[in-house]
């Protein structure tokens, strides 16, 4: 029997496309309980549409300006308010951003990656921004590990919070760990009115946009909305191919949970075009970044 | 001096993030309704038309608080915004309870009169705000604010202040694009403090000249060298450094004495919008 179906007999079925939804929400400053039911609500309609993981922001968990708060809005990575998020979220992946405590009592920015049940993986956000005006490191302890890992269905997948993805060396070590996708979650304050775009904003475009370009990997970038102190949230959540495409842009300003469909094809294409990772030289980094050690931290005074 | 390329703002991207900020804070206080000082000028104008986007017209309630001395024009062209916005409004003129005061101090110099306006303005604001169901909207520009050019629990007291970010210049440019009448825009910036005053006879220079050097000096971190070899004099520069330095305190709350472990906004730290 011919017809169309027979044409696509020897092809190997082609995977279905994985969904991402990016839930730029506007969560409430240190009001656990109605963050816990804001995560629930968006959890339930990003099944509804059939995602496969769903993305929140920086402290999503808490809110951004938590201060003092931090001890009292702490968790452990365990703590039953996580897993019945991923009760709730049953076959979906989940990242979302909370305070994390540890068992020496250290204060994280964190966010962890849980699917099935269970927290799979928690990055402890490595640079704190403690400038201008953000005062991360006088309430957190910094985080001391950029890694990847594994997943069955996205590949490898790494998590940078918010000014780690400012960190070239952050990034550098995505590309070294060879993610299949990248997920930045912020919490970015607008500044800088003076253009047509907010300029913050225009940074992370680019950042997010030469990322995957120079990693060959999906970038998913799930920053919040809403205000607290004056602060203005800017969203603009974005997910980008490894081709620089934009694969769903949130609107500025407004909550929103657009879906972002990765191309299961999409991956392997640009590893043709651009091999970038592949002709990496690791050990040339790895040498070069210990003589520049050997320079600046054996010998002589402190610049 | 010409206005410079830098101090040129979005103002439709400003608008936007203002709006939504005067909504956001006001809803989450628990209101949905607010008030400002209304003075004919292009800050509380611009202000009021903020809100009036922001909140709906019914849910502004613009107060007019004229002394005798108050020119026609800052009543006209009061009157003329609260008209073309079609917000609420409220005449409450102050030229008694404070003439009753001054009965007692003859002699009080009139900066002592302006201030005790200012300080009178804002008492009728806050009840207005209690009977009105609103928050009080501030009016103090990024101008004002570092140049300490306003009364401390007078002016520059509100709820919440939408405009202390934006340079008087760059104020205008919101003020054109919200549609704040031509008779605002053109005038003089004055306080209306007292017969013929102007700010920037008062100030010794104009908004143009200064913001320009307070951008530079405050926003960029220009050194002091680095903004004479912009053309900006020595004796200018000193000037407007001192009165930033010399007004911080108007920027802060009272300092506290520090006894215990946790005292109020030096170790005892949340957000203002702490829960909400």
């Amino acid at each position: 029997m011919s017809g169309p179906s027979a044409t696509h007999a020897h092809a190997a079925p082609s995977p279905r496309a994985l969904r991402i939804a990016l839930a730029q929400v506007a969560p409430w400053l240190g009001h656990p309980d109605r963050n816990l039911a804001l995560h629930l609500e968006q959890i339930t309609q990003a099944r509804q549409a059939g995602a496969d993981m769903i993305v929140f922001p920086e402290l999503s968990l808490t809110g951004y300006f938590v201060r003092d708060m931090v001890p009292d809005l702490a968790l452990p990575s365990s703590a039953p308010e996580i897993a019945r998020l991923l009760e709730a979220a049953g076959p979906m992946a989940v990242i979302a951003g909370f305070v994390e405590e540890s068992s020496r009592h250290r204060y994280y920015n964190s966010a962890f990656y849980g699917e099935g049940g269970h927290v799979a993986h928690v990055h402890r956000k490595v640079y704190l921004p403690t400038y201008g005006l953000f005062d991360e490191q006088r309430y957190f302890a910094a985080g001391n590990r950029i890694r990847a890992f594994q997943t069955a269905r996205f590949g490898r997948v790494g998590i940078l919070i918010c000014e780690d993805f400012w960190h070239l060396s952050a990034a550098s070590i995505m590309q070294a760990e060879e993610v299949d996708l990248l997920v930045c979650v912020a919490n970015s304050p607008a500044r800088g009115v003076e253009g047509p775009k907010i300029r913050v904003a225009e940074t992370y475009d680019h950042l997010t946009r030469a990322y995957a370009q120079l990693l060959g990997a999906v970038v998913v970038l799930v920053n919040r909305v809403g205000f607290e102190d004056g602060l203005c949230f800017w969203g603009g959540s974005t997910a980008v191919g490894p081709d620089g495409q934009t694969l769903c842009q949130a609107p500025l300003f407004d909550q929103a949970l657009p879906l972002a469909e990765l191309d299961p094809g999409e991956l392997r294409r640009q590893r043709l075009v651009a091999p970038l990772a592949r002709d990496e030289r690791l050990l040339l980094t790895i040498e070069e970044l210990n003589r520049i050690k050997r320079r600046q931290y054996d010998s002589g005074p402190q610049p | 001096m010409n206005q410079p390329a830098h101090l040129e703002v979005n103002a439709s991207l400003v608008t936007e993030i203002l709006c939504r900020f005067i909504g956001k804070e006001i809803q989450r206080a628990g209101f949905q309704r607010a008030v400002v000082g209304v003075s004919g000028g292009i800050d509380s104008s611009v202000v009021v038309y903020l809100g009036a986007r922001a909140l709906g017209p019914d849910n502004v309630l613009a107060v007019t608080m004229p002394y005798k001395t108050s020119s026609d024009a800052t009543r006209r062209d009061s009157q003329e915004v609260i008209r073309q916005l079609g917000v609420r409004s409220l005449d409450v003129p102050i030229t008694d309870q404070i003439d009753a005061y001054y009965a007692r101090f003859p002699d009080a110099a009139k900066l002592r009169l302006a201030n005790k306006c200012a300080r009178e303005r804002m008492t009728i604001l806050y009840d207005q705000s209690a009977a009105f169901g609103g928050l009080v909207l501030g009016t103090s520009n990024k101008s004002e604010l570092l140049l300490g050019y306003g009364t401390q629990f007078g002016d520059m007291a509100s709820a919440i202040n939408p405009v202390g970010d934006l340079y008087k210049t760059q104020l205008y440019q919101l003020a054109a694009h919200l549609g704040v009448p031509e008779s605002i825009l053109k005038k003089t910036p004055t306080g209306d403090l007292w017969v013929g005053q102007t700010d920037e006879g008062e100030l010794g220079f104009s908004y143009a000249e200064v913001d320009r050097l307070l951008y530079l000096m405050v926003d960029r971190r220009w050194r002091r060298q680095e903004l004479i070899a912009a053309g900006f004099s020595a004796d200018f520069v000193t000037r407007v450094a001192d009165m930033v330095r010399r007004n911080h305190y108007k920027r802060r709350m009272p300092v506290i004495a520090k006894l215990s472990h946790r005292t109020m906004d030096r170790d005892f730290r949340y957000a203002r919008d702490w829960g909400t």
